[in-house]
């Protein structure tokens, strides 16, 4: 079984244009890439999937699960045990150490991990000697290890990432490209990126292209 | 992790940041607080001290004077009266009982008053240890003037002249006065005072108007005690004051506090009062007319406090307004996370709340504090004290509200992020 599949989507914005997304599926250890320029709705697409924003028309289905058939917080807690968000820019809460900004994730959604279960998966992405650090006192690339192992915490079977890896340079960007596949492949998971860096698109083999809609 | 841990963090985050919102909450509770506790403690003060005095009668000058300085011993009194010309008014049969009190000099600033055991019996002191004066120069003091001055019973001491500590020491008595008890604390002026017989103060003064040197003055007093006191004691025991009154013609007093025995009373002594150069005064009125000029003192200020408060209640939510733009990401993030609405609800509500209640006991702390330095000031000038370590019924009251007002505050900012749209949040990336 597929674990996202997509079916006929369509969003529009207030004054914006309609935007139609191709229909795609995603199974187990699979890697799918979601290209386009700026304007063709990558982001939207992107909230679509995570059940962010209800789309106008079509259909996701996570887990054998339609998102349009769950409402307010149903959904909220089956997002945050079934899909890891990992953002362009990392935000956290300012006032927690990134221990604990890392076990809102399971404390949000309701799943049970134990600290020493936080502390590994900080360790597998080697940072763990910053865990009673602020965020504000680590790098961006630290950062966005920390977003990682929070999407990653509850052991989601869907990753999404939202161009994680446009704000780095070269050599942290293919590290965090190859921390989230490992992490995908350990937690038998699909990973799906949205993301306009053309360094990926020979790293990831499978592609979409989204199209600039006409007005 | 709770929302109310994540919450209390946020708190502290920001504490640097809405260090002024938490200064115009304390200082507006502060305030409120201390006005509490300063009006309650004075009104129970007053109260107290009036107890059934009906009337002070005293020389002319104005009444709230005389009553400050004949019943709450704060004021200057307002100059003295003859006791034989005082008799008529303090004989009549509407007056149950007359305690004089005569003044004129003080140990180290604490007033010596000359009167009778009744004045203590009246307002229900009893004694801690050694007995109630009885001959002129033996004392007996109330509780807190013992401590103060460290007074221990047998002592002797030398008064000064008026009511002021100044004493210059050519003012200053020979005549040395002896401990001869302490009176168990009351709460009333009694613990203040330093009580006498009457005698000793028209003695003193006796000896103070022809001074000679201070040798011979010494001789002479210790020779006119001797004889003076033996006398006095019989007096005290078999006769009525004005009989051994009587025979002294110019023998003066400050006041006599006058209790009443027929309700009418109020409509008979004023008239035997005119024509005197005496006056008859009513603590209850004139302390009612104190306490309205004073209240409106005590309503400004509370009205001061009020605004200073509500400007802190708009700066909360202000603040927590202004927290909710920069943090719309973290809290998008949450609701990513699995969060729900009415978390980042309470989230917003317990952060508010925090921060009032923090505004709220720095706010108590800081009118306890204020309240000690108003009692060593008391303390100087008055011989008197605030006690600032009790909780009024009414602060509850303003416990309650500040928390109250606080939820209110948060409320509107805790609603945005209900409502908030977490995908066009994320997107203004």
């Amino acid at each position: 079984m597929a674990i996202i599949q997509t079916s006929d989507l369509q969003y529009t914005f207030a004054k914006g244009p309609d935007l139609f997304f191709p229909s795609f599926q995603a199974e187990e250890n699979s890697e799918l890439l979601i290209l386009g320029n700026s304007g063709t709705g990558k982001t939207t697409l992107l909230h679509l999937l995570a059940g962010l924003r209800k789309p106008m028309a079509g259909e996701v289905v996570v887990n054998g699960v339609k998102l349009n058939s769950l409402g307010g917080a149903s959904l909220d807690r089956f997002r945050g045990k079934n899909i890891g968000v990992v953002f362009q820019t990392s935000h956290f809460v300012q006032s927690l150490s990134v221990l604990d900004n890392i076990l809102l994730a399971p404390y949000f959604s309701g799943n049970k991990v134990s600290k020493s279960d936080a502390e590994k998966m900080l360790d597998r992405l080697n940072i763990l000697s910053k865990k009673n650090k602020k965020t504000s006192t680590l790098s961006v690339g630290e950062q966005q290890r920390v977003a990682i192992a929070r999407a990653l915490l509850n052991n989601p079977s869907l990753i999404l990432a939202d161009e994680p890896t446009s704000a780095l340079d070269d050599e942290n960007a293919k590290e965090v490209l190859n921390l989230l596949r490992e992490q995908t492949h350990t937690l038998k998971a699909a990973l799906l990126i949205v993301t306009h860096d053309n360094r990926l698109k020979e790293e990831v083999k499978q592609h979409i292209e989204l199209k600039t809609p006409i007005r | 992790m709770k929302i109310i841990f994540i919450a209390w963090k946020n708190c502290w985050q920001k504490a640097g940041a809405t260090g002024l919102t938490l200064l115009l909450l304390s200082f507006g509770v502060g305030i409120i607080s201390m006005m509490l506790l300063l009006e309650n403690q004075l009104n129970e003060k007053f109260n107290k001290n009036i107890k059934d005095i009906d009337f002070v009668l005293g020389a002319k000058g104005s009444p709230l004077q005389l009553i400050l300085a004949n019943v709450y011993h704060i004021d200057a009194p307002t100059g003295n009266i003859k006791v034989s010309e005082a008799q008529k008014i303090i004989k009549n049969k509407t007056v149950k009982e007359a305690i004089p009190l005569a003044y004129g000099d003080n140990y180290e600033g604490w007033r010596i008053v000359g009167t009778t055991p009744r004045y203590a019996e009246f307002y229900g002191v009893k004694l801690k240890e050694g007995k109630v004066f009885e001959t002129p120069f033996e004392v007996t003091v109330g509780s807190y003037a013992a401590k103060e001055l460290g007074l221990k019973l047998g002592q002797t001491f030398k008064s000064n002249h008026g009511l002021d500590k100044e004493g210059e020491e050519e003012e200053g008595h020979d005549q040395l006065f002896t401990v001869v008890g302490i009176y168990e604390a009351s709460g009333t002026v009694i613990d203040r005072l330093i009580l006498t017989p009457v005698e000793s103060i028209w003695e003193v003064h006796d000896h103070g108007d022809h001074e000679e040197s201070a040798h011979a003055g010494i001789v002479a007093a210790e020779e006119h005690d001797a004889e003076h006191s033996e006398e006095a004691h019989e007096h005290e025991e078999e006769h009525a004051h004005e009989e051994e009154h009587a025979h002294e013609e110019e023998l003066e007093v400050t006041a006599y506090l006058l209790i009443k025995r027929l309700p009418m009373a109020p409509m008979i002594l004023p008239q035997l009062v005119k024509n005197t150069n005496m006056q008859l005064a009513l603590p209850a009125i004139e302390i009612n007319r104190l306490n309205e000029n004073f209240g409106i003192g005590m309503s400004v200020v509370k009205a001061v406090a009020i605004l200073i408060m509500v400007i802190s209640f708009l700066s909360v939510f202000i603040s927590l307004f202004n927290a909710l733009r920069e943090r719309q990401y973290e809290l998008a993030i949450l609701r990513t996370l699995g969060g729900r609405r009415i978390q980042l609800f309470v989230l917003i509500l317990l952060e508010g709340f925090f921060m009032v209640a923090l505004g709220l006991i720095i706010g108590l702390v800081l009118s306890r504090v204020g309240i000690t330095m108003l009692s060593d000031m008391a303390k100087d000038s008055f011989h008197d004290e605030f006690n600032a370590m009790i909780f009024l019924p009414q602060e509850y009251y303003l416990v309650g509200i500040t928390l109250g007002l606080g939820v209110v505050a948060s409320l509107l900012p805790a609603l945005r992020a209900f409502f908030m749209d977490i995908s066009k949040t994320l997107s203004n990336d």
